[in-house]
């Protein structure tokens, strides 16, 4: 096991730039998920730290050891990639065991390692088959055997999930999960899907354009987004956003929307007076209420029950915004309704797409 | 299966027994008049098979005319000319596949120029360069021009087979420990085997048949290959044509043999089952 040290490390391709200085201490043990929509640049980071792409600038150092100039066989790392990459001309087990047997282990040795691997994942009446004799989710057992046969000091995961239907999805969330967690092995984990990177990490660094956006525990990001991007992306249903200026008069503060309607806040804010600002908030932090003092008339678009809630499509001014609720009776939503937005959960981002800093300690 | 598709599977069986019979029957016809006798040849008028069957013109090409040499130095020209060439088109076709290097753009438009000369356009340049280098009139010479030409295409055919096979599975083998040379030889060279297989058998073939460099460079028995050699049947006043297909026969059994050889690691689908899909 070891710790990962990744220092204001830039990458170019050419002159197109894709990693714009990233900084970043992943602890031994630790289970960091890097995600990211696609091109933001999160692949390229794992891909550095495998060695299979050179670091333009900057500095990547496993266990204290400076890597950058390494070939990836001398690092001691594992990956997993989206494609499985299995050898297709040898069976389970040689797949499992081709690392020990380049690396020249004794013979027990191996036999161990790899049925303790099979063991593990359940592989062992698979051992003598070839990969085009296995279904999607065995191939990705194996690959994660192949990787943790070999007990490096680090786990790299490249998507691992995301060749694989729903339901196995979820499943082999769960594993991989469970793994961690009886290897306690430090482990990246890249993904464009949300879900599994709150479920799984640790930690998240959410990236965009080659730029750490924030990094933080799942909860964090979720409650705490420090930009636009963040609670855009971070929560499905996405959070919903309106534009709105800020407004403050004496010890209570407001946000002013363009129709006129003042949406009260928990707390002034470091913000000029009419400052332009985006108010963020979650689809299920919605209230639908009667009629009330900063509530909105909303039109309903479209109705989707998803079995466990009801996620509303409705109209605001025009704008698209959702909410979720676990109200049946929402099913039946007239063609308007109203729409009340609770102040402990609104989320305030300044005209930069920053979230803007509280005045009152311990909020923001 | 409904009446429709049983029609469809059955238009589809007889164009392709339409299109087996006319590749074929030339070789068959090869055959027929190979094994018919001189004074049949010209009497009988137009029959499928003849009605006297014999093997005197094979008599005769193997024990009293200078096709055994001819044979001999085609194997020698062929075969060393599709070994050189495999081993040469895989290095390069690698190097095209998987590294980005300068003058790449370059490199890949020179060797597709190479490939739109007619080739009767370059014959006496290069019996002008072979000749004071004592390369003509020898098996070396032919070798060497041979291996030219070949190189493009052969160069483009296992960059093909090269791109077909993931980067990922190098990466993978790197990641478990691999050097760059390990990956290739340990994972990537036993998925190319029908790519090499393959064009193994096209250089084999196209050096086996060559016949304009073959005709302009040598001169004399001695070094003469086989398609030079059946035109040793022709003579001023006749053809011999019994001899000349017993002749065409003989010369087919190599390359058949060849491909027998190679057709397991032609199959294709190795690689099914290494990534998703």
């Amino acid at each position: 096991m070891a710790s990962i040290d990744i220092r204001n490390v830039r990458k170019n391709f050419g002159i197109v730039s894709v990693l714009h200085g990233v900084d970043l201490a992943i602890k031994n043990g630790e289970f960091v998920v890097l995600v990211g929509p696609s091109g933001c640049g999160k692949s390229t980071l794992l891909r550095m730290i495998a060695g299979l792409e050179e670091v333009t600038e900057g500095e990547i150092r496993i266990d204290g050891i400076r890597v950058n100039e390494r070939a990836p066989k001398d690092r001691d790392i594992a990956m997993v990639f989206q494609s499985y990459a299995l050898y297709p001309h040898m069976n389970v087990a040689e797949n499992m065991s081709y690392g020990l047997r380049i690396r020249k282990a004794a013979r027990e040795k191996i036999t161990a390692a790899v049925s303790n691997a099979a063991r593990k994942l359940e592989l062992q009446p698979l051992l003598a088959r070839r990969p085009k004799a296995l279904s999607g989710g065995q191939r990705q057992r194996v690959a994660m055997g192949r990787a943790i046969v070999r007990q490096p000091k680090a786990f790299l995961f490249d998507e691992p999930l995301s060749n694989l239907d729903a339901r196995l999805r979820e499943q082999m969330r769960a594993e991989i999960k469970k793994l961690h967690r009886d290897l306690g092995a430090t482990s990246i984990y890249v993904t464009h899907d949300q879900i599994e990177a709150m479920t799984l990490a640790d930690r998240i660094v959410a990236m965009h354009g080659g730029v750490v956006q924030q990094v933080g525990s799942p909860l964090e990001l979720y409650d705490r987004p420090a930009n636009l991007f963040v609670a855009s992306f971070i929560g499905s249903p996405a959070m919903n956003f309106l534009s709105a200026r800020y407004e403050v008069s004496g010890e209570t503060a407001g946000a002013r929307l363009p129709d006129g309607t003042l949406i009260a806040l928990s707390s002034a804010y470091q913000l000029e007076e009419g400052a332009a600002v985006t108010l963020g908030l979650r689809p299920e932090h919605v209230e639908m209420s009667p009629a009330s003092e900063g509530s909105l008339r909303a039109t309903v678009d479209l109705i989707e029950p998803t079995g466990f809630g009801i996620i509303l499509h409705l109209g605001l001014h025009g704008l698209p915004f959702n909410v979720f609720t676990l109200d049946r009776a929402a099913l039946t939503a007239g063609p308007t309704v109203t729409v009340a937005f609770p102040p402990q959960h609104l989320h305030l981002f300044d005209e930069t797409g920053k979230r803007a800093a509280s005045l009152q300690k311990g909020k923001g | 299966m409904n009446r429709y598709s049983t029609f469809g599977t059955a238009l589809h069986r007889l164009a392709i027994l339409c299109y087996v019979v006319f590749a074929l029957f030339p070789l068959f016809w090869l055959l027929k008049v190979s094994v018919t006798p001189n004074d049949l040849l010209y009497s009988e008028g137009v029959r499928m098979w003849p009605s006297r069957m014999s093997f005197e013109h094979f008599r005769f090409v193997l024990a009293h005319s200078a096709f055994p040499v001819f044979f001999r130095n085609s194997m020698i020209v062929a075969g060393a000319t599709a070994v050189i060439v495999t081993l040469l088109a895989s290095l390069s076709g690698y190097a095209l596949s998987r590294f980005t290097f300068r003058g790449k753009y370059w490199l890949v438009a020179l060797m597709l120029l190479t490939q739109m000369f007619p080739l009767v356009m370059l014959v006496a340049p290069i019996f002008k360069m072979l000749s004071p280098l004592g390369l003509t009139n020898s098996l070396t010479g032919l070798v060497i021009v041979y291996t030219a030409f070949n190189i493009p295409f052969a160069t483009f055919l296992m960059q093909s087979f090269f791109d077909g096979i993931p980067k990922e599975l190098e990466e993978a083998a790197k990641i478990d420990g691999a050097t760059q040379f390990m990956a290739f030889r340990q994972i990537v060279l036993p998925l190319t085997l029908p790519g090499i297989a393959a064009t193994l058998g096209f250089v084999f073939t196209a050096a086996w048949s060559e016949l304009l460099f073959a005709l302009m460079l040598i001169s004399g028995n001695s070094a003469a290959t086989f398609p030079v050699g059946l035109l040793t049947f022709v003579s001023k006043f006749s053809v011999d044509f019994g001899q000349m297909m017993a002749a065409g026969v003989l010369a087919l059994i190599p390359a058949c043999l060849f491909f027998l050889f190679i057709q397991r690691y032609l199959v294709q689908g190795l690689t099914a089952g290494a990534v998703k899909g």
